[in-house]
């Protein structure tokens, strides 16, 4: 059964359809990759999943369970857990806090959050960071700190809002390596927004292709790479692949 | 999870210590040092000490919501009143003891705190707006006061004095240093309860909701519940001040409870002590009270080239501005930041 079902999901901001009757499944275990230009809607299905933005038309279930127009911290507490595409550190704390803050708020809570917060610091590699103020901390850093807050509160599904964008290819190996370790090792299902291309065909095992708010293709990082609906949809150019 | 030899290395880096247990010590210290002080102060200086002591309480109150809670207030006279005028009318009406009417103040005041908050936030006031109408609400309880036969409208309440010193009626001799230890007393125990809040779960999690609510909304953390439990207590410290206030000074009325200067010296110490800090108001109370005391005896009795000023009101309100302007310009975190800062960097 799959884990995460969203059905004709439709979203106006004022006359403009941002999001319109976009339908998806995810089998639990695997990653979905959802790709489009710009302006295509990505964070806005995600908005709309995660209860921060309520939809016009649509349902979303996860685990067959209806959480549509539920509020962000039932739909986390259900076990759905997004990142931001722009960070957002808890400024005043260190990494270690903001993580502790994570584990805290988890279903199971923890007996020691800060020791836990530690192992998670160690898992995501922050572990130079880990007594750092979040206040200029490098992009690198805080896109992992963004990934590490989700960890902590152990998702069944996690929403990664672009956590490779910003990072120079040197930096994306490892986030990389990350996720595919988190999905064989913990089973966390993801379904990730990205524009890199070398990481959506590296980590996908199906692919959602979104143009102007609505479904343009779905099917295998192959399949939907070779679709020349979706070549013209990226403005007649090769999707890049120059990085891997 | 794959346990790597980096693991065991990073585990043996201990983690830094909270301050907590510091702060909660040097809270202890401070009761203990300060419990002689009223011994040892001339009969004129006492009431100085009264002041400090009542300004801090009202700012630890205020800056649990405002500065813990990051949301601004301009209203704690809400709180501050109702303490006063729910101990007072109690007292006056019914014969209640002023420790029961200050329990009782507690109550209302964050019965009230929630109702409002929950108003508040539920047209999403943010910011200056947000500010403003935790004015309007204290202004309406000044209105309401001031014409309501209920609690004696404009004249409001004067304590009817017992025959005998008496705890149970919070009523000494004027010179008794008793009422130095009681407010010493609910000073200590609102600074003690500003330190577990932040240990908690529940301060934490108010921290995170001010640094971002967002973000803590996406890790499952109900942002209005904790948002109105950080009022609540808030409210419930700042109404404690007000309640006591009656006692010690046997008279309030809408403008001394609900007025816009109780507001404002609610915010004053906090700010000048620094914002968001536990021994902020503390801080600014001490360097305030004496200085709201030195104008009023300035103008009382002013010295000749002051002459001019006799008579005036309202030169303490410019010495604050005056002081507050400065404190901004120069130590725009407040004094304690800005020496914990320099002197205590890790």
């Amino acid at each position: 059964m799959s884990i995460l079902r969203v059905e004709g999901l439709t979203k106006r901001f004022r006359g403009v359809t941002a999001v319109d009757d976009v339908s998806f499944e995810v089998e639990e275990g695997s990653i979905l990759g959802v790709i489009g230009p710009n302006g295509a809607g990505k964070t806005t299905v995600f908005n709309l999943i995660a209860g921060a933005v309520a939809p016009d038309a649509g349902r979303t279930f996860l685990e067959g369970a209806e959480i549509t127009g539920k509020p962000p911290h039932a739909i986390a507490q259900a076990g759905m857990v997004r990142t931001f595409q722009l960070m957002r550190p808890f400024y005043s704390m260190s990494v270690l806090d903001n993580i502790a803050i994570a584990v805290l708020a988890s279903r199971t809570g923890h007996r020691a959050p800060r020791d836990r917060a530690a192992e998670i610091v160690h898992t995501v590699g922050l572990d130079v960071w880990r007594d750092a103020p979040t206040e200029g901390l490098p992009t690198a850093a805080l896109k992992r700190l963004e990934l590490a807050r989700a960890l902590a509160l152990q998702p069944k599904v996690l929403l990664l809002d672009e956590v490779l964008a910003g990072l120079v290819p040197s930096e994306r190996a490892p986030v990389m390596d990350l996720l595919e370790r988190l999905r064989r090792e913990e089973g966390i299902t993801m379904v990730f927004v990205e524009h890199i291309m070398a990481a959506v065909m590296r980590l996908s095992d199906s692919v959602l292709v979104l143009n102007l708010g609505k479904v343009l293709t779905a099917g295998t990082p192959e399949e939907v790479t070779k679709d020349p609906r979706v070549i013209e949809a990226y403005l007649g150019e090769e999707p890049t692949r120059a990085d891997s | 999870m794959t346990q790597t030899a980096t693991t065991d290395r990073a585990a043996s880096k201990p983690l830094p210590r909270k301050p907590w247990n510091r702060h909660l010590l040097a809270i202890a210290v401070l009761a203990v040092l300060m419990v002689p002080v009223p011994l040892l102060l001339p009969a004129s200086q006492q009431s100085i000490a009264m002041r400090v002591l009542i300004f801090a309480l009202m700012s630890v109150g205020w800056n649990i919501m405002s500065g813990f809670g990051g949301m601004f207030s301009f209203g704690h006279a809400s709180y501050f009143g109702l303490g006063a005028y729910t101990s007072a009318w109690l007292l006056v009406e019914s014969e209640v003891s002023p420790w029961i009417g200050m329990a009782a103040g507690v109550l209302v005041a964050s019965v009230f705190a929630v109702v409002s908050g929950f108003l508040a936030l539920r047209y999403r006031l943010k910011g200056a707006y947000f500010a403003l109408a935790t004015f309007a609400f204290a202004e309406m309880f000044r209105l309401l006061a001031t014409n309501t036969d209920l609690v004696n409208r404009a004249e409001g309440y004067h304590v009817p004095l017992k025959v005998d010193e008496s705890w149970w009626w919070m009523q000494f001799a004027p010179t008794s240093p008793n009422y130095f230890w009681i407010a010493l007393a609910l000073l200590i125990a609102a600074l003690a309860i500003s330190v577990l809040f932040l240990r908690s779960r529940t301060g934490q999690f108010a921290l995170a909701v001010r640094d971002d609510q967002d973000a803590a909304a996406a890790l499952g953390i109900p942002v209005i519940r904790y948002k109105l439990l950080t009022m609540a207590l808030s409210a419930a410290i700042t109404s404690v001040a007000g309640a006591f206030y009656v006692q010690y000074y046997l008279f309030i009325d809408p403008d001394l409870a609900f007025g816009s200067a109780v507001s404002i010296q609610a915010i004053l110490p906090a700010v000048i002590g620094g914002v968001g800090t536990i021994w902020g108001p503390v801080l600014g109370a001490v360097i305030l009270g004496p200085l709201s005391d030195m104008t009023a005896t300035l103008l009382r009795n002013p010295p000749e080239f002051l002459a001019f000023l006799a008579g005036r009101g309202g030169l303490d309100v410019m010495i604050y501005g005056v002081l507050l302007i400065i404190i901004i310009l120069v130590l725009p975190q407040g004094i304690y930041s800005a020496v914990r800062e320099r002197w205590f960097r890790p």
